[in-house]
């Protein structure tokens, strides 16, 4: 019989319909592919009791002849999204045994599609970080090794990528802030989706810059990322930022054809020191879009060099409010020092409950925010985000889509990175233009680096046009035929 | 201009005061949540999600209370901003869940407005209203349930509040106390906010400045959630005192919050400028820039009651009511609903115009029944008498039935036993007597018997009428119609 857990979302949607198999089947395989990757670290709650009442539920479901795209599915779920009654806690310490009465929209999307949870993903601590290495359980295992040194996953959705590849889960959800779903996708050869700011509900979804903050996909494919997709998009009225607009078949788009589309190539995206391998894949990927009858258009994004900083000032300005509510009051962690006072409870909780990251981020965001320094900072980044997107708003004008390098490396070893910020940050250099915009944006895994690990291109799409950016996806994907697998050391 | 001045060592100094209004705004749901908003709840137990700020809930904006301060803003006659952004701003408490309170800065929904304040004898005052922005409620902390712990009652918390705030146009504590009257007769007119400063839906942030007459503004100290009118105007003397005595003994004003000690009398400080909070506003992200159309401020407009100016000036212009009496019976919704209630029961009760019972009507309520309710300690509202009741004892008057005289006896049952009057005046036989036959033949009777007080009279002692009047009202029991009386009487004593 073949590995059920090597099958794709759609190959698995198409057996169960047939009733070549149950989702039962498939969520018992898929449970003991979670224990047995155990070694990567990217769940940190299991729930497979839930997942097989839910398998239930969707062979219920399919019999009745109700089956939907995700129905019988078993995915991960980042720690981000309130799962009720389940640890939902963002990977910080100071969320400590929080178990949330309710359930996220994105989440509630799912399971009434009769998706099936398999547990909940790792994740750098409140998504802040480009390695999951900042997370309280731990950092997670990239499935793809340098020879015999492990490597970061990437992040923040460190989890949702390392069980994904490691075929721990069909898929996973995860979020995109600048670049959390784009970044780690890449490092692990997997698809990973962002949409378009608004398209998904951010109710239940634990804040970590509000105007950034996007729910998305990794899948190992494109054809299931549209069907996963269009399983947790749509408007919500509990969120007044997500968008009442239809939700179009993503899955549909997947034409492969995209002859005559014209296909951006931002000039500032050629970064000075990028390993070589990098831009010559980026040409690869313009030579197959040409090949498949698109049209390369070069374009100019000319303030792309202000993005990561701006980004460093936006986020962690919005981080610093929406983190106060962790205060030890309600839920959570409560450390109170002896004959302390309320004071002493913040500094003591919030001391033991963070860390050094998210510290770090509250600092410079509530400086930015402080008297004095706000038109300086806040006021001056917002300015600059406003000439970012107005960038993109003029490219889209002449092209359809933008092709550029997800990231500008490949997966690195732990530490390699995480004693300097900078240089962590630069991780996100090529995602993070998009993020400021709002923009959808995916990764598509199209070849493998010198040392056998995986590198993605990013694809970009104009505002409410995710269709464009899973159509252009899929020719990549074909065109890259990227099939190689890592091996499963961690079994 | 208010003379009112502090008189101090080095000579006279005058108040400068500005109101900062916190009105909790009429809404059955909170600002950003669908939790009941309703006084008197057991702790904790209307409180939603996003009111607890649970991780990842959002605020969405509730539109009734966007309504609210629209209509609110219409009512003052300010200017209404069709797009206004909700900004956080940022601090720590124990019953501020989210860690910041979702307020309004740099764009309120309404701009500038005016209160045009009535401080009796017809002299009235205009007091600019610099903005009213909404912001949501912080929860409630109680330090006096265990002797080491704080308990947190999150009800208040994200419940809307509109606050209004006012130039430094007041000059006294009458002037304050005024500005807090009209404001919140207005509010209640319109039904925006229920005014019950002892629940706490509406308090004051009082800012108090000295200064010698045509001297430079001076530093402010605010006095901080004083709950009551009368609290504002002591606050304000006591503060306004200590600020003259620091300066005249060679000290500054230092710029800083205080509290108000009603037990006491006196205000303390609460914080210096040096440790006011850095709040960080900036836009929540969370929610859109606030936007609408004319056509919905046309509707908020249209909704409007008859405002207190206006409905004051109709009835002393077009019903002839006193200054006075439009005055006292406008300055309370509830006296106003009585009065407008009794009068048009009883325009159709004897088919009169208005006009023509206005003035007896309003004497009636600010006379007859404010007297009563008031030796009774009762509010119009919990009036034994309704206005419709009222309205028929009147008419019962109108239409020649009973006397004056007689209606006060009847109000006076009608009050402790809340029976009609109409019932009153049958069972006691109080039916005045009009008949004129009879009254001659009462007339009469008393002229016999009186002898030496006709002669007397007659004699020329005019005044003796009053005599014979009485004497006749007695034997009637002050039945008789004395208009009737006094026509019949006099030629026959005249012989």
């Amino acid at each position: 019989m073949t590995d059920l857990t090597k099958l794709t979302i759609a190959e698995a949607r198409d057996l169960l319909k047939k009733g070549d198999i149950t989702s039962r089947e498939l969520t018992e395989v898929h449970i003991a592919s979670v224990d047995a990757a155990d070694a990567l670290n990217a769940y940190i709650a299991k729930t497979p009791e839930l997942a097989l009442e839910q398998a239930d539920k969707a062979d219920a479901k399919i019999k009745a002849g109700e089956q939907k795209g995700m129905t019988g599915i078993p995915v991960g779920i980042k720690d981000l999204f309130a799962t009720k009654g389940v640890h939902t806690q963002a990977c910080s310490h100071i969320l400590d045994g929080f178990k949330p009465e309710y359930e996220s929209t994105v989440t509630q999307n799912l399971w009434d599609d009769g998706a099936v949870m398999l547990g909940k993903l790792n994740m750098d601590e409140f998504a802040m970080g480009s390695s999951n290495e900042t997370s309280f359980y731990g950092p997670v295992k990239n499935p793809w090794r340098r020879g015999d040194t492990d490597t970061v996953p990437g992040g923040s959705s460190g989890g949702s990528v390392s069980s994904v590849a490691g075929f721990a889960a069909m898929g996973a959800t995860a979020s995109d802030t600048g670049g959390s779903i784009r970044q780690p996708a890449s490092f692990t050869g997997t698809f990973g989706f962002k949409p378009t700011y608004g398209r998904c509900s951010r109710y239940g979804m634990v804040a970590f810059a509000s105007s950034l903050d996007q729910a998305g996909t990794i899948t190992r494919t494109v054809r299931d990322g549209a069907i996963m997709m269009e399983s947790i998009s749509g408007f919500d009225v509990k969120d007044s930022t997500s968008v009442d607009m239809p939700v179009p078949n993503f899955e549909a788009a997947l034409t492969g054809d995209i002859r005559g589309k014209k296909i951006g190539i931002p000039q500032e995206y050629h970064l000075a020191g990028m390993p070589a391998e990098i831009e010559a894949l980026w040409q690869q990927g313009i030579e197959w879009m040409k090949a498949a009858g698109a049209e390369i258009v070069d374009i100019n994004l000319p303030h792309t060099k202000y993005a990561l900083p701006t980004y460093y000032i936006v986020a962690p300005a919005e981080a610093s409010s929406n983190l106060a509510r962790y205060d030890g009051v309600r839920y959570g962690l409560r450390d109170v020092p002896q004959n302390g006072g309320l004071v002493d409870m913040y500094e003591a909780t919030r001391a033991a409950g963070f860390g050094d990251e998210v510290k770090r981020r509250i600092m410079i965001g509530t400086y930015v925010l402080s008297a004095g320094y706000y038109d300086a900072y806040y006021l001056k980044a917002q300015k600059v985000r406003q000439l970012i997107a107005d960038d993109f708003k003029r490219a889209f004008e002449k092209v359809d889509a933008i092709l550029t390098p997800t990231a500008p490396s490949a997966a690195f070893a732990f530490g390699e990175k995480s004693d300097d910020p900078i240089a962590m940050y630069l991780n996100d250099v090529f995602t993070v233009p998009a993020s400021l915009a709002g923009l959808p944006g995916s990764s598509v895994p199209v070849g493998l680096d010198a040392n056998g690990l995986p590198l993605g291109l990013q694809i970009l799409g104009k505002p409410w046009d995710e269709e464009t950016v899973f159509k252009v996806s899929g020719v990549m994907e074909e065109a890259a035929n990227f099939t190689a697998k890592p091996a499963e050391w961690w079994r | 201009m208010s003379n009112y001045r502090i008189q101090g060592a080095t000579g006279d100094w005058e108040v400068v005061l500005g109101l900062e209004v916190h009105a909790q705004v009429v809404s059955n749901a909170k600002l950003f949540s669908g939790a009941a908003t309703e006084f008197g709840a057991e702790p904790n137990a209307q409180v939603s999600l996003v009111d607890a700020a649970m991780p990842g809930m959002l605020p969405t904006i509730n539109a009734e209370c966007i309504r609210q301060a629209v209509r609110t803003g219409l009512a003052l006659g300010a200017q209404i901003n069709k797009f206004s952004v909700f900004d956080r701003k940022n601090y720590f408490y124990a019953d501020l869940p989210q860690g910041y309170q979702i307020s309004q800065f740099k764009h309120p929904i309404v701009g500038e407005g005016t209160v045009t304040l009535d401080l009796g004898e017809g002299r009235t005052k205009d007091v600019g209203v610099e903005r009213i922005h909404l912001e949501q409620d912080a929860g409630k902390s109680m330090h006096d349930q265990h002797p080491q712990l704080t308990y947190v009652d999150l009800n208040r918390s994200g419940v809307a509040l509109m606050e209004i705030v006012s130039k430094p146009d007041m000059r006294s504590p009458e002037e304050a106390g005024a500005y807090l009257t009209k404001l919140r007769t207005i509010l209640r007119y319109i039904g925006t906010c229920d005014g019950n400063m002892e629940q706490g839906s509406m308090r004051a942030d009082v800012n108090v400045s000295v200064r010698k007459p045509g001297d430079p503004l001076g530093t402010r100290c605010e006095i901080k959630n004083v709950n009551s009118i009368r609290f504002v105007r002591q606050a304000i003397e006591y503060e306004a005192q200590r600020q003259v005595d620091i300066i005249e003994a060679g000290g500054t004003i230092d710029q800083e919050t205080r509290l108000f000690d009603p037990s006491k009398g006196e205000t303390r400080s609460m914080r210096s400028k040096e440790e006011a909070h850095d709040y960080r506003y900036f836009p929540d992200p969370d929610l859109l820039p606030v936007e609408f159309d004319d056509a919905f401020v046309d509707a908020a407009r249209e909704s409007l009651p008859e405002l207190p100016d206006d409905k004051k000036a109709r009835f002393v212009e077009e019903l002839g009511v006193s200054d006075y009496n439009a005055g006292v019976l406008v300055g309370e919704k509830e006296s106003c609903d009585y009065f407008e209630n009794l009068l048009s029961a009883l325009a159709a009760k004897t088919g009169k115009d208005a006009k023509a019972l206005a003035a007896k009507a309003s004497n009636w309520v600010m006379g007859d029944l404010f007297g009563a309710l008031n030796k009774a300690s009762k509010s119009v509202s919990e009036s034994p008498v309704s206005a419709k009741q009222g309205a028929d004892l009147l008419a019962l008057v109108e239409d020649g039935t009973i006397s004056g005289r007689i209606a006060k006896d009847v109000f006076e049952i009608m009050f402790e036993t809340g029976k009609d009057a109409e019932a009153i005046v049958e069972e006691k036989g109080l039916r005045q007597v009009s008949d004129t036959g009879e009254i001659e033949k009462i007339i009469d009777e008393v002229i016999a018997a009186n002898p030496g007080q006709l002669e007397q009279y007659r004699a020329g002692k005019d005044k003796l009428i009053g005599f014979f009047v009485g004497q006749v009202m007695k034997a009637t029991g002050g039945k008789a119609n004395p208009g009737m009386v006094n026509q019949l009487l006099k030629p026959k004593l005249d012989g």
